[in-house]
């Protein structure tokens, strides 16, 4: 995407300018769409029916509560650290929006074509981190402090689990760029890598077993990495008010529902290039049948698009389904369940790979 | 190690078998009631907002006394014999006109004590229920369909008609002391004749 910019306009600011801009024109209609279909989804399961009477059904609801929290007030409380408070949700934004940056959307557009794509993304998410830190400790709460503290300590352990697993994965695949590990996937579903990947033989089979505790693993620990429940002891409402934004109104607290729920698709999107293809479709492409070449990028985005809301659905689902744990559970779920068992898949996927 | 595998296991299937019991909720329907387009329908004997037909209200002031909250504020003016106030639907004359009939729906505790001593039924509960208002004195109802000129017309005609009763009864007793009067007058004339009569000194016997 870059490079043809380049070439088109001969302007590498412009190019480089509209490229990073483009996932902000799919995660604002995600986001919108996101908090529709959680409040809608809530309420099903619980059956009731959830938001109804902004445009059809509430489906205008969303976009109502944006222009409400535009107009409210932004109120900085006394007392508050006012350079860092102000700064937080930017640095909470910045960091799960740097993770679009290494995200294949279609064969034709990824932010940025690093070969370190996976590690990027482990790194960089580190600066929600410190965000949420920052937020927490400037507000002057002791609310905001604990859920900092308790984000902290939480994503701090589960990026153990998630790293060990990427790593069997980087080990058996061979590479880190999420391009080329979509690419791999390509053609039809079998090929994904929960099915053990594009080559037939007799691993292939031996390893689904294990590429399935793989994916539990990663989908719990990414879960707890973006504080959602059952996980969601950072901003747990019945003891902590909101956690960490409980000081924030108007426009900061909208970038951190932005963040969060950006980070939700984040994490859905990386589950689903690692094990479930990424942008590839599973039954091959109308593009390709046809014979119109250029329906094929659309095409991919449309399924990344799809996978990653199966898997925020997903998300949904078990945050409507299970009570919090408490943060000892939690730290036992970690540490005592999740890092042996990735431990364990780590090394009989290497000894796989090896043989 | 057992039981750690077991833990693993269970953890994994219970929150398979919760994700399957949320996932048949999600098609379910739903049991919300749209409230103010759609509305349960109320049980029979509901108690809300009360509604006094003056019509048949005879002032008795029976409600009032019922109730234990004194919200119900009831006044009367006396009827001269002249005037007709109709009936009520059960047969019963009207006797009083009832000049004020404000029942504070604020302070209504909606016990329906006041219901059951009215003679003639005609202070009920109905079923509406949605009458908030902005102010608390808009929740005072008068019920009374008299119009304060009325009321005053009505007051000043009980007053004369008081007055000219009053009128009458000391220009009756008067009369009557006239009459007392004349009549001992006459009485004690007569003794006196009598006396003079029978010339006797003694004086006095009335
Ligand atoms: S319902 Fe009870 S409180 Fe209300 S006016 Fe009647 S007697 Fe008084
Ligand atoms: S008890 Fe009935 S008739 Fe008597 S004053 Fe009350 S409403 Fe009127």
């Amino acid at each position: 995407m870059y490079e043809s910019l380049v070439e088109i306009t001969g302007l590498e600011i412009f190019a480089a300018f509209v490229s990073a801009a483009m996932p902000v024109a799919f995660l604002v209609p995600f986001v919108i769409i996101a908090v529709y279909l959680e409040r809608k989804v809530s309420a099903h399961m619980q059956d009731r029916l959830g938001p109804m009477r902004v445009g059809y059904h509430g489906l205008l609801q969303t976009i109502a509560d944006f222009f409400k929290l535009i107009q409210k007030e932004d109120i900085v409380a006394e007392g508050i650290d006012k350079k860092f408070f102000n700064f937080a949700p930017f640095l909470v934004f910045a960091g799960s929006y740097a993770v679009y940056a290494a995200l294949p959307f279609s064969s034709k557009y990824i932010g940025s074509e690093t070969d370190l794509g996976i590690f990027y993304i482990i790194a960089i998410s580190g600066l929600v981190v410190a965000g949420i830190l920052m937020a927490g400790w400037t507000s002057n709460n002791k609310y905001s402090l604990y859920g900092a503290m308790r984000s902290a300590a939480q994503i701090i352990s589960y990026e153990i689990p998630t790293a060990l697993v990427i790593l069997s994965i980087i080990m058996w695949t061979g590479t880190m760029s999420l391009a080329t590990m979509s690419e791999m996937q390509t053609a039809y579903f079998w090929n994904w890598n929960i099915l053990g990947g594009p080559e037939w033989g007799i691993t292939k089979f031996v390893l689904i077993p294990f590429l399935l505790v793989a994916f539990i693993i990663l989908y719990v620990s990414t879960l707890a990495e973006v504080n959602r429940t059952p996980f969601d002891m950072p901003e747990a409402e019945s003891e902590l008010v909101a956690g960490y934004h409980t000081e924030y109104s108007g426009m900061k607290f909208a970038m951190f529902f932005l963040a969060e729920y950006g980070n939700m698709f984040a994490v859905s999107a990386i589950v689903s290039v690692i094990f479930f293809g990424g942008y590839q479709s599973p039954f091959g492409y109308l593009g390709n049948t046809l014979g119109i070449e250029w329906l094929v990028p659309f095409e991919q985005v449309f399924w990344f698009a799809a996978k990653g809301i199966f898997f925020v659905f997903v998300q949904m689902w078990l945050r409507w389904t299970l009570p919090r744990v408490r943060v000892d559970q939690l730290m036992t779920i970690c540490w005592k369940y999740l890092i042996p068992y990735s431990f364990v898949n780590l090394l009989v996927i290497g000894i796989i790979t090896l043989l | 190690m057992r039981q750690y595998l077991k833990n693993t296991w269970e953890g994994i299937w219970t929150i398979i078998i919760g994700m399957k019991i949320t996932f048949k909720h999600l098609f379910v329907p739903s049991v919300t009631i749209q409230y103010p387009d759609q509305k349960v329908p109320l049980p029979e004997r509901v108690r809300n907002r009360l509604y006094v037909n003056m019509d048949d209200c005879i002032g008795c002031d029976q409600c009032a006394r019922a109730c234990p909250v004194n919200c119900i504020d009831i006044e009367t003016v006396k009827s001269t014999p002249g005037e007709n106030l109709g009936q009520t639907s059960n047969g019963k004359k009207k006797a009083l006109w009832v000049t004020k009939f404000d029942i504070d729906i604020a302070k209504c505790c909606y016990c329906q004590l006041c219901v059951f001593p009215c003679p003639t039924d005609c202070i009920y509960m109905t079923d509406v229920y949605e009458f908030s208002e902005f102010k608390r004195n808009e929740l005072i109802y008068n019920f009374s369909t008299m119009q304060p000129g009325e009321v005053e017309e009505k007051k000043d005609n009980f007053e004369k008609f008081q007055a000219e009763k009053e009128a009458q009864k000391a220009a009756a007793a008067k009369a009557k002391a006239e009459a007392a009067a004349k009549a001992k007058a006459e009485k004690e004339k007569d003794e006196k004749s009598k006396n003079n009569n029978s010339k006797s000194s003694s004086n006095d016997v009335s």
